[in-house]
This record gives structure tokens, C-alpha cells and sequence, in this order.
């Protein structure tokens, strides 16, 4: 087996990776289509004209809590079980706000924080971070800037850079 | 759009028999907005392809937009998805309990269908507890399976309950009745005594009160208002409101 030269290996054994490696990507690449043509064949499929599905208008209903609007099973009156009466208000509440939410948008949520303070506080923040990370030399830049309330930047003085003699 | 709800609507608040059909012909050509109408065939209801058959006898209601469902009167329960009832365990076997839902088959209750229970921390159900849980399958070709627990995996008063108290059977009009939004039977109740009460859509009723007495009373009317008109019920209540106090 291991005498035998290069034509007697076998079809499977040369489409293993190990033997593709020294091939070219156009050989490998007319293999992997073989392989895919060979896959693709035993498939099998059904050799029926398509048939769509029909959109149905009737929708059938076995329960009849959705028909009548019957409320939650457990309960409690006059303070009996005062867990189930707490229960009560939720699961019936919660009824009636599915009921109200198609109609309202959920456009805010409650905050503790107004919008503006969480504007100017992150403002801040944003400020206090730059002059953190900046380098001593741009310190000074950053705290003019941020007197000024346009922000405006007027001209820097020209960087200092290492001046190399000219000798 | 008028076609479909036009045939429905002569009917409302008219007894029907099973084999009665409502068709309509939607193949009315260019009409899109037909096309987009879609009608809840509540219990009682069949679809048979484009038309709508009549399976129980009863009366017709209806709720907009589009919900028609036929009013009848039966004792024996059928599982229908979603709905909550009352069941009692009676065989504990591997992973899951089997309830008596009071259907054909017994339902089938996984113990990891609780809240806060883990393979490790199992729940504390033993056998002839009731439980209150929902359905999650109940179809004619499968065995139905409930759950104590909602989709966000909370309890909400689900589970097992009622330590004392008695359990009793009614028809499903009077459950219907019970647990109807704005219920005149329980408006009249709670003004007797303090009580608890728990109902299944599977006609099974669970009361608990201070006292058996209160108990039995309690019982006794629930199963009396069945055949009652609303005026019989409500001089019965007052005598009994006198009588107890």
C-alpha cells in the first residue's frame, strides 16, 4: 500500500485535506465543486408543482376566556387572604392596561433624573475626563476652551517642537 | 367586509343548531379589503374551509371587532390552551405529576413547571394536592400538558393551594358566570361573609371561609344559583345575609 505510487491512491484518500495542501486553488477549487455536485445529487426533493399556502381569514378559537373577558380565578373577598387580594388587583389591572396600551405610545419612561440635568451633568463629565487624559502641555488649552462659553478656539501658539541646531 | 359580518349579524342573540353554516364568497375580484378582514371563530365554532359551521347548539354572541362564539351549557370539560383550572395530582411518576383536569386524559405537570424549582430543589407536591395551573398544550391528538408557572417563569398565584376548604363541581355556564367581568353572583356573595374562592374553567370550585358552616353555606349557594333567575338569588341572599349575621 505504501509502495504503491501516486496514481494507485485512492479517490477519497486524495480529497482528504492533508493531500490538497500542495495542489493549486483552482485544482481544490474544482474538487470542492465535485464534492458539492456529488452532495446535491442525493438529496432528495419532492417533484410537486409549488403549491402556495392559502391565507386563511378564519381564525378558530377553543377557549372562551378571550370571548368573554373572564377575569383572573383566584379570589379573595373582604380581606380573607390578603396575598390573593393583591393578586387580584395585579392580574386584573394588568388585563385592562393591555387593553390601554395598544392606544398610547410608550414614548417616556420615568426618570429620577430630568433630561436636562442628565444633559448638563454628563457635560461635565465629558469636560473633567479631557482634562484628565490630556497631556500637561494641553492642559492649559483645555481650561480656555471651557471658560468659553462658544467654545471658540482661538489660535494656539505654535507647538513647541525640538529645534535641532543648525550647526 | 359588510358580506361577512352581515351574515353573522342576523343571527346574533338567536339559538342555532349544530349543522347550521355561515357562508360567504370571498372570491370577489379586486376587493383588498375583504381580503384583509379576519373573523375569530370562537367555542362552538368550526371552520370547513371557507365557510363557518355551527357545532353546538346555542346561542350566538358576539364582540368587536370580529369575535363570534356560539353560548351553551355543558358540564363536561374539554382542555382548550390557556386556560386556568383546577386539578388534583394523583400519581407522582419520575419528572412530572399527573392531574385530574377532569378531561378525557389526565394532564401531565413537569416539576420544573414551578416557580423557583431546579432539579435539585424540587417542589412539595404530594399526591391528592390541588393545584391551579394553566395549559400550555391541550389539543384531541395529544396527552395535555400544564404549567404552574407564566412565561416569565413567575407564579403568579399559581401552584399548589388551599389546605382547607372544599372543592366542589359545577356546570361551566355557572364558572362562565362567576368569573364574568362585572359578576352580579359575586357582587351578591361578598357582601355575606369573608371567603376565599378559587374557580377552574373546568367546573371545579374551591371555597374556603372562617368556619365549615360558612364553608357549606357558601357551597350550597354556588350550586343553588345555577337554576336561579336573578331575582330568586338575590331574596335567597338577603335571607341568608339575615339569617347568618
Amino acid at each position: 500500500m505504501a509502495k504503491d505510487g501516486a496514481a494507485k491512491l485512492s479517490k477519497n484518500l486524495l480529497r482528504m485535506k492533508f493531500m490538497q495542501r500542495g495542489l493549486d486553488a483552482e485544482l481544490k477549487k474544482q474538487l470542492d465543486e465535485e464534492e458539492k455536485r456529488i452532495i446535491s445529487d442525493e438529496h432528495w426533493f419532492l417533484d410537486l408543482p409549488e403549491l402556495k399556502a392559502k391565507e386563511n381569514h378564519i381564525i378558530e378559537e377553543r377557549s372562551c376566556v378571550p370571548c368573554e373577558d373572564l377575569v383572573y380565578g383566584r379570589m379573595s373577598f373582604r380581606g380573607f387572604n390578603p396575598e390573593v387580594e393583591k393578586l387580584m388587583l395585579l392580574m386584573n389591572t394588568h388585563k385592562e392596561e393591555e387593553e390601554d396600551e395598544e392606544e398610547d405610545d410608550v414614548s417616556r419612561m420615568e426618570t429620577d433624573i430630568t433630561d436636562e440635568e442628565m444633559a448638563r451633568r454628563y457635560e461635565s463629565l465629558v469636560e473633567s475626563m479631557r482634562k484628565k487624559f490630556a497631556k500637561k502641555r494641553n492642559r492649559s488649552t483645555v481650561t480656555k476652551s471651557e471658560e468659553d462659553v462658544n467654545c471658540n478656539v482661538v489660535g494656539d501658539q505654535p507647538k513647541k517642537v525640538f529645534l535641532k541646531p543648525q550647526d | 367586509m359588510d358580506t361577512i359580518h352581515a351574515c353573522f349579524k342576523e343571527k346574533i342573540g338567536e339559538v342555532l343548531l349544530p349543522g347550521d353554516v355561515f357562508s360567504f364568497r370571498l372570491s370577489e375580484s379586486g376587493d383588498g379589503s375583504i381580503k384583509t378582514e379576519k373573523i375569530i371563530c370562537g367555542p362552538g365554532l368550526r371552520r370547513n374551509g371557507e365557510e363557518v359551521q355551527v357545532c353546538k347548539s346555542g346561542i350566538l354572541r358576539h364582540k368587536q371587532p370580529n369575535m363570534y362564539w356560539i353560548d351553551s351549557q355543558q358540564r363536561r370539560y374539554v382542555p382548550a390552551k390557556g386556560e386556568s383550572v383546577i386539578g388534583i395530582v394523583t400519581a407522582k411518576s419520575g419528572d412530572i405529576f399527573k392531574v385530574d383536569v377532569g378531561g378525557s386524559e389526565q394532564a401531565s405537570l413537569s416539576y420544573l413547571a414551578f416557580e423557583g424549582a431546579t432539579k435539585r430543589n424540587r417542589p412539595n407536591v404530594q399526591v391528592g394536592d390541588l393545584v391551579y395551573g394553566q395549559f400550555t398544550i391541550a389539543n384531541k391528538d395529544m396527552e395535555p400538558e400544564l404549567v404552574c408557572i407564566d412565561s416569565c417563569g413567575r407564579a403568579n398565584g399559581m401552584g399548589v393551594f388551599g389546605a382547607d376548604g372544599l372543592l366542589f363541581k359545577v356546570s361551566l355556564g355557572l364558572v362562565r358566570r362567576l368569573l364574568a367581568p362585572q359578576s352580579e353572583i359575586i357582587k351578591d356573595l361578598e357582601k355575606i361573609f369573608p371567603f376565599e374562592l378559587v374557580v377552574g374553567m373546568n367546573g371545579r370550585v374551591w371555597v374556603k371561609a372562617k368556619t365549615v358552616q360558612q364553608t357549606l353555606i357558601v357551597t350550597n349557594l354556588l350550586e343553588t344559583c345555577e337554576n336561579m333567575t336573578s331575582q330568586q338569588r338575590q331574596t335567597l341572599f338577603k335571607r341568608v345575609a339575615e339569617g347568618s349575621l
